[in-house]
């Protein structure tokens, strides 16, 4: 596998934006939600088989709008409103897949989609395990997930580690618009199912899209080397990567390089690009909004101390949320890391 | 053999949608029914039929039978019979044309026989050399569902999928009165409402979901539910295989004709344990086992057949002819089932290559060659 760093596209290590692809003549300007609802009209378009279904995608666009005109331009047998209830969304869609089409749904927020949890983990997960591989489900669930919104609760959780955790799924998340494009069109002509998780609070977020460019430029899987740095490697996905960057970009002025690493897939987790940086830099902060405990940094310390253990100069460490469940909207700056916090890390691994 | 070449007249779907249940077209003695508007759906049922409808009957008792007796001795680690289940089986399964769909729990030996499944191989689930055995493409029938109730939104799904091809076919989503209890079941009765597609809801309320009567899941019929999603809902005696035979075959004109689902309970008997690991004597009585005991299925269209003088000792006979080899060839190919090989525990999770598993299976592989050397 070709080493990611050979990709970076921002030689310098004060990054401050989030824009991470080659800049082409063809490239537009566009937010992430605006990036999505442009690789979900491309993937509606080269496959009648695929079909958007969900509560309020239609007329409405979505909550946050992520469907918006697809409707309008499918019709309502592919562009499809669901009465509210998860676990039905995803068990018809189930159905679906079996009778041959491929289903996107939506579920409107992370905290909502554990009425949908047997069905996903128990039905969807393991279709193909349970019959040998006979049946496929290519279902797509597209989760917006995490929190910075100041939103009510059960709107701002990450609950991404329960997914990576459950065979048969694969789990990804888009921390850009580029990817957002890309990423979900590779998901969804996916024959395996697959968890996609946007970070909701940079739906508004723009960046540069080639919406022409090849999708097997960038395979689902791999990891990218967003800047590159020597001293500590930061790990970081979803909407935590543009607060890595921003530390990244605070820490090169007070001389520290720090490399970023965007997962975009957490199972499986492209291991080869980390380790590769890791070996470079000798230290490790992973980054998520999800708890510590039993979050993927757990996962992603464990394999990378197991494999990397004469490269390391330092514990592995981890930023994340605290083991308290979400908190109300006016604490959950404190619940959430943001550059100084990740700083705060990078700093005790640089301690001799 | 599927006997679904009635015409059902559109024009009279909500006369019998109408009609008071429960559809009961024989009685418990074996006797014609008079005045029930359902004998119209039947009425090309003729003795050569009937005989057929008692013989699968009677073959799948048998398996269901031989089935207990393998877990008895070692051969499966668990069963859960149908006994007392075949009419409602049968009489469902045999309305269904090849194209039609079906979505099971884990009781319904009788369907997946009807479907063309090979015994043997739904065994394999049981006995555990695989997570289940057939191709459900090859049989239009999925694989049994262990998470009670939720087949009902598969079936939903396939039949919003059969909607959208525009094409003309119907899906049966088998649950149990258990299931009735369950979101999935409720869910797939709005969407299917809503969406109004082709689907049979086909309850069979067995009084039993374990040690749990049926009146702890609900206080008023099973039947009655589908009202308040806007949809016919239909009681039929269970345990007579015209009246499920009839009610199926309604509800199946209703799906095909576009006139969306149909909720039919079956009204009938586990009349053995939930499966070889429940002891019924532990939550029922043995009053109660006699009473549903005297409205068993097979006895009773066995009384039709003798009244009407379609069973003579030679079909007897070859009934139980059938009953006997189906049971050897099972009990044959049970023992004959090969184990699956350690590789194939890590094969079938993905579509796609998946590199975490590869490493996982190619180290497990190499360390189980390191003991084979040692050992």
């Amino acid at each position: 596998m070709a080493v990611a760093t050979t990709n970076t596209t921002n030689p310098t290590t004060t990054a401050t934006t989030t824009t991470t692809e080659p800049t082409s003549q063809r490239a537009t300007t566009m937010t992430l939600g605006k990036a999505l609802n442009a690789g979900l009209r491309q993937a509606l378009t080269d496959d009648d088989k695929v079909i958007l279904m969900g509560e309020d995608i239609g007329k409405l666009g979505g909550v946050f709008r992520v469907t918006e005109g697809l409707q309008d331009e499918f019709g309502d047998r592919r562009v499809i409103d669901t009465p509210l209830a998860e676990s039905g969304v995803v068990g018809t869609a189930v159905g679906l897949a079996l009778r041959g089409y491929r289903p996107v749904c939506e579920i409107q927020f992370d905290g909502f989609v554990y009425p949908a949890f047997d069905q996903i983990v128990s039905q969807v997960a393991k279709f193909r395990y349970r019959n040998e591989g006979r049946v496929a489900v290519p279902v797509t669930i597209r989760i917006p997930y995490g929190g910075g919104i100041g939103a009510v609760e059960h709107h701002s959780e990450s609950p991404e580690a329960y997914f990576a955790h459950t065979a048969g799924l694969r789990v990804v998340t888009p921390s850009n618009a580029a990817d957002g494009h890309r990423m979900i069109q590779q998901a969804i002509a996916s024959d395996d199912p697959v968890i996609f998780f946007e970070p909701k609070r940079r739906y508004w977020e723009k960046g540069d899209v080639d919406t022409d460019a090849p999708l097997d430029d960038m395979p689902l899987h791999r990891a990218r080397v967003l800047t590159e740095g020597t001293d500590v490697t930061v790990a970081a996905y979803g909407p935590m990567v543009a607060t890595s960057l921003e530390a990244a970009g605070i820490g090169a002025e007070e001389g520290i390089s720090l490399e970023v690493v965007d997962l975009r897939s957490l199972s499986p987790i492209d291991f080869e690009t980390l380790e590769t940086s890791v070996h470079k830099t000798g230290r490790l902060v992973v980054v998520h909004e999800a708890p510590v405990f039993c979050g993927l940094g757990a996962e992603i310390a464990a394999r990378v101390s197991e494999r990397c253990f004469y490269s390391l100069e330092s514990p592995v460490r981890r930023v994340g949320g605290f083991a308290t469940p979400y908190p109300a909207a006016k604490l959950e700056r404190h619940f959430l890391p943001d550059a100084d916090r990740i700083l705060h890390e990078v700093d005790r691994c640089l301690q001799p | 053999m599927a006997i679904a070449q009635l015409a059902v007249p559109t024009e009279r779907f909500t006369e019998w949608a109408g009609y008071d249940g429960p559809v009961q077209l024989i009685s418990v003695d074996g006797q014609r029914t008079v005045g029930c508007p359902y004998w119209e759906l039947v009425a090309d049922v003729d003795g050569h039929q009937l005989r057929d409808l008692y013989r699968d009957m009677a073959v799948v008792r048998r398996i269901d039978a031989e089935a207990m007796a393998l877990q008895r001795q070692g051969e499966l680690g668990l069963w859960a019979p149908l006994l007392g289940q075949e009419a409602a089986q049968v009489g469902s399964a045999r309305a269904l044309r090849p194209d039609d769909f079906a979505f099971t729990s884990y009781r319904e030996h009788g369907v997946a026989y009807c479907r063309g499944v090979d015994p043997v191989t739904m065994l394999r689930m049981w006995r555990g050399t695989g997570l289940s055995g057939w191709d459900p493409a090859e049989y239009n029938l999925a694989t049994p569902a262990i998470i009670v109730g939720a087949q009902a939104l598969h079936a939903t799904g396939y039949a919003l999928g059969i909607t959208l091809d525009h094409a003309r076919s119907a899906v049966v989503a088998y649950f149990g009165d258990g299931a009735t209890s369950e979101g999935d079941v409720s869910e797939a009765l709005g969407f299917a409402a809503s969406y109004t597609v082709p689907v049979v809801f086909f309850c069979q309320n067995n009084q039993w979901a374990i040690s749990e009567p049926v009146r702890l899941q609900a206080h008023a019929s099973i039947a009655q539910r589908a009202q308040g999603y806007g949809l016919p809902g239909v009681q039929v005696d269970g345990n007579d295989v015209l009246a499920v035979l009839a009610a199926t075959r309604l509800a199946l004109a209703r799906a095909y004709a576009g006139q969306g689902p149909t909720l039919i309970e079956a009204v009938t008997y586990r009349m053995g344990p939930h499966t070889t690991s429940d002891d019924p004597r532990r939550y029922r009585s043995h009053e109660e086992e006699e009473e549903w005991g005297a409205k068993d299925p097979l006895v009773r269209l066995r009384a039709l057949l003798q009244r009407e003088g379609l069973a003579d000792e030679r079909f007897e006979k070859e009934v139980a002819t059938a009953a006997g080899e189906a049971a050897t060839a099972l009990r044959t190919g049970v023992l004959a089932m090969a184990n699956p090989t350690p590789d194939a525990l890590f094969e079938n999770v993905y579509a796609g290559p998946h590199p975490l598993l590869d490493a996982e299976r190619d180290a497990y592989l190499e360390y189980l060659a390191e003991y084979d050397e040692v050992s």
